[in-house]
C-alpha cells in the first residue's frame, strides 16, 4: 500500500469521523468547533513553516479576512453560506498574493512584517469610515446563516481538505521540493527547482486554508468584532500547537492541537486562576528541551514519524 | 578534445561588481564539450564569482555569456539547470534534514535532464554513497556532502559542470578517486570548470587552464606553460620572483 494511502486511512479518515460523531456524544458544541478550527490552523502554520520555513506570525491576518469576505457576501449580497466560505477562502488568496513581495525576507523579518500586514489588515477592516462595507469597529451580526450544525459540519470538511493536502505535501515530490527549498534555497535551485514559485504556491495554500477557517468561523459564531477574529492569539495558539507536535508531518500539529487545547481548556476549566502560569511554563519547557517538536522523541531514534 | 570544436560556452568582456569592487572585470574565455578547463589564480581574483555569475547566483554587470549560441547571462539558476548548467559548490550545500536519498530524487524530480538521468541506486553505488542512502545529509562527513553536491549536480544531466573547489579537503586515495571520476565525466561529453588551489590534481586533470588575476584572465593555456610566464609568477608568488 503506498504511504500515502495509508497515511489518509489511517490518520485522516479516523480524525475526521472522530470529529463528525462527536457532537453526538460531547454536549460542549463550541469546544469541539474551536478543536476543529485550531487543527485546521495548525495545519495552515505547518504547510507554510513547516515545508517552506516562513514563520507566519501575522497568519491570523488571513483567518479575519476570510471572516470577513463571509460576512460582506453575506451581508451585502446575501450569498448561501456555502458560497461565502468559498469567497472567503479566495479573499485569504487574494490576500496572500497582496503580501507575496513580504516572501523576499526571511527569518525574524519575515515574521514581524507579517505580524505588521495583519495588523494593517484589521485596522483596515475596523475603520469607521467603512461602516457601510464592514461595519466598522461595530462588528457583524449574520442571523440569516446562523446555523451551528452546519458550520460545524463546513468545518470538518475544510479540516479534511486541508489534512488531504498536507499528506500530498508529505508524500509528493511538490512537497520534497519545497523541503528542499526550506533547506537550502540556492541549491534547491540548484537542482532545478523554481524556489520563487514553489514558496508562492506553499504560501497560498496557507492561506486559502486560513481564510477557509476564518469563513466557517464566521458562519458558526455569526456575531463577531475585528478584534475577536484577528486576535493575536489565532496565530500564537496555531503556532505553539504545530511546534509542539512538530512540523513537516502529519501527525505532529494533530498531536500539538489535541494535547495542548485539551490541557488548555482542562486547565481554564479546573484551576483558571493557574492557567497562565502552567501553559506558560509548559511552552517554555517545549522550547528549551523539545525544539523540534514531540514527534522528535520519535525521530531521534531514529523512528519515522509520518 | 579537438581543437576545432565549437564552444559550449562562451565568456566574453563579463563584469561584476559589489558596490566599486570589481569582481570580474572583463573575464573572457571558452569551454568545449568534453573538454576539463581549470580556472586558477590567486584568492580574490574572482574564480568563484565566475562560476557564481554562469551558474545563475548573480547576474552580470556587463559582457556577455553565451551556450549553445544563447545568452545566458542573468537567467535564473533553475532555468539554467534545465538547459544542462550545473555546479558544485565551495562549502557544500546539500539539504540537511532531508536523506541522501531524497537530496538526489528532488534533483531526479525537477531536473529535467534532457537525456534518462541515471537511477539514484545507480549514482549511490558509483559514488559510494550507497550505506548512508537513507541517513540525513547532516550526518556526512564533508566530503561525503561534497560528493553529495557532485551526485545532485549530475542527476540533472549536466552538459556544462562547474566544480568549485571539490578537491579541497580530500585524501589522496579520494584525489585519485575523483579525478578519475571527473575525466570520465568529461569523456561522456561534458565540459567540466574546475577551480581549484590543489596545482598537481588542476595538472593532472585538465586540459588547458585560465590563469585569473583580479578579475580578468591573464593567461590561457597549458598549466605547464603557465608556471614559466612571468606575469603568472608575479601574481602567485610577488614581483621578486619574476625576474
Amino acid at each position: 500500500m503506498p504511504s500515502s494511502l495509508k497515511h489518509l486511512l489511517f490518520m485522516v479518515v479516523p480524525l475526521v469521523v472522530i470529529f463528525a460523531v462527536l457532537p453526538g456524544v460531547y454536549q460542549n458544541h463550541l469546544l469541539l468547533f474551536n478543536f476543529v478550527i485550531f487543527l485546521i490552523l495548525a495545519q495552515g502554520v505547518n504547510i507554510i513553516y513547516g515545508f517552506t520555513g516562513y514563520l507566519p506570525f501575522g497568519y491570523v491576518g488571513f483567518f479575519g479576512a476570510g471572516a470577513y469576505g463571509f460576512a460582506i457576501m453575506v451581508m451585502q449580497y446575501q450569498t448561501p453560506a456555502v458560497l461565502a466560505v468559498i469567497v472567503a477562502g479566495l479573499v485569504g488568496v487574494a490576500l496572500g498574493l497582496l503580501l507575496t513581495p513580504l516572501l523576499r525576507l526571511s527569518g525574524a523579518y519575515f515574521a514581524i512584517a507579517n505580524l505588521a500586514a495583519s495588523l494593517a489588515v484589521l485596522h483596515f477592516v475596523a475603520n469607521p469610515a467603512l461602516e457601510s462595507v464592514t461595519r466598522g469597529p461595530y462588528g457583524v451580526a449574520l442571523s440569516g446563516t446562523f446555523d451551528p450544525n452546519m458550520a460545524y459540519a463546513a468545518a470538518v470538511v475544510v479540516m479534511a481538505l486541508t489534512l488531504v493536502f498536507v499528506v500530498f505535501l508529505k508524500n509528493s515530490r511538490f512537497g520534497l521540493a519545497l523541503q528542499a527549498v526550506r533547506e537550502d534555497s540556492v541549491s534547491a535551485s540548484m537542482a532545478g527547482v523554481d524556489v520563487v514559485r514553489m514558496r508562492v504556491i506553499a504560501w497560498l495554500a496557507s492561506a486559502l486554508v486560513a481564510g477557509l477557517a476564518g469563513g466557517v468561523y464566521a458562519w458558526y459564531v455569526s456575531v463577531f468584532y475585528p478584534d475577536n477574529v484577528f486576535s493575536g492569539d489565532f496565530s500564537i495558539f496555531a503556532i505553539v500547537f504545530a511546534l509542539f507536535g512538530g512540523v513537516a508531518t502529519i501527525t505532529g500539529p494533530i498531536i500539538g492541537v489535541i494535547m495542548l487545547y485539551g490541557i488548555y481548556n482542562l486547565i481554564g476549566f479546573t484551576a483558571p486562576q493557574y492557567f497562565q502560569l502552567i501553559y506558560g511554563l509548559l511552552i517554555m519547557g517545549l522550547v528549551l528541551f523539545l525544539p523540534a517538536g514531540l514527534v522528535s522523541l520519535a525521530t531521534r531514534r531514529g523512528w519515522h514519524v509520518p | 578534445m579537438s581543437p576545432d570544436s565549437k564552444p559550449i560556452l562562451n565568456v566574453s568582456k563579463v563584469v561584476k561588481r559589489f558596490g566599486g569592487f570589481y569582481a570580474l572585470d572583463g573575464l573572457s574565455f571558452h569551454v568545449v564539450s568534453g573538454e576539463i578547463l581549470g580556472l586558477v589564480g590567486p584568492n580574490g581574483s574572482g574564480k568563484t564569482t565566475a562560476i557564481n555569475v554562469i551558474s545563475g547566483l548573480y547576474a552580470p554587470d556587463g559582457g556577455e555569456i553565451v551556450m549553445d549560441g544563447v545568452s545566458i547571462g542573468g537567467m535564473a539558476s533553475h532555468k539554467l539547470v534545465h538547459r544542462g548548467v550545473n555546479r558544485t559548490f565551495q562549502v557544500p550545500k546539500p539539504f540537511m534534514s532531508l536523506t541522501v536519498r531524497q537530496n538526489i530524487e528532488v534533483a531526479l524530480a525537477y531536473g529535467r535532464a534532457a537525456v534518462t538521468p541515471p537511477t539514484t541506486e545507480a549514482l549511490l553505488d558509483e559514488y559510494r554513497l550507497a550505506e548512508v542512502a537513507d541517513r540525513p545529509a547532516a550526518d556526512l562527513n564533508n566530503v561525503q556532502q561534497k560528493i553529495l553536491d557532485l551526485v545532485r549536480a549530475l542527476a540533472t544531466r549536466p552538459r556544462l559542470l562547474l566544480l568549485d573547489e571539490l578537491a579541497a579537503g580530500l585524501n589522496p586515495t579520494e584525489l585519485d578517486w575523483i579525478a578519475e571520476r571527473i575525466k570520465a565525466l568529461a569523456q561522456t561529453g561534458i565540459a567540466i570548470i574546475v577551480v581549484e588551489h590543489l596545482m598537481g590534481f588542476i595538472e593532472h586533470i585538465t586540459d588547458r587552464v585560465i590563469v585569473m588575476n583580479a578579475g580578468k584572465e591573464i593567461f590561457e593555456g597549458k598549466l605547464a606553460v603557465a608556471v614559466q610566464v612571468p606575469q603568472v609568477i608575479e601574481v602567485f608568488l610577488g614581483g621578486e620572483h619574476a625576474a
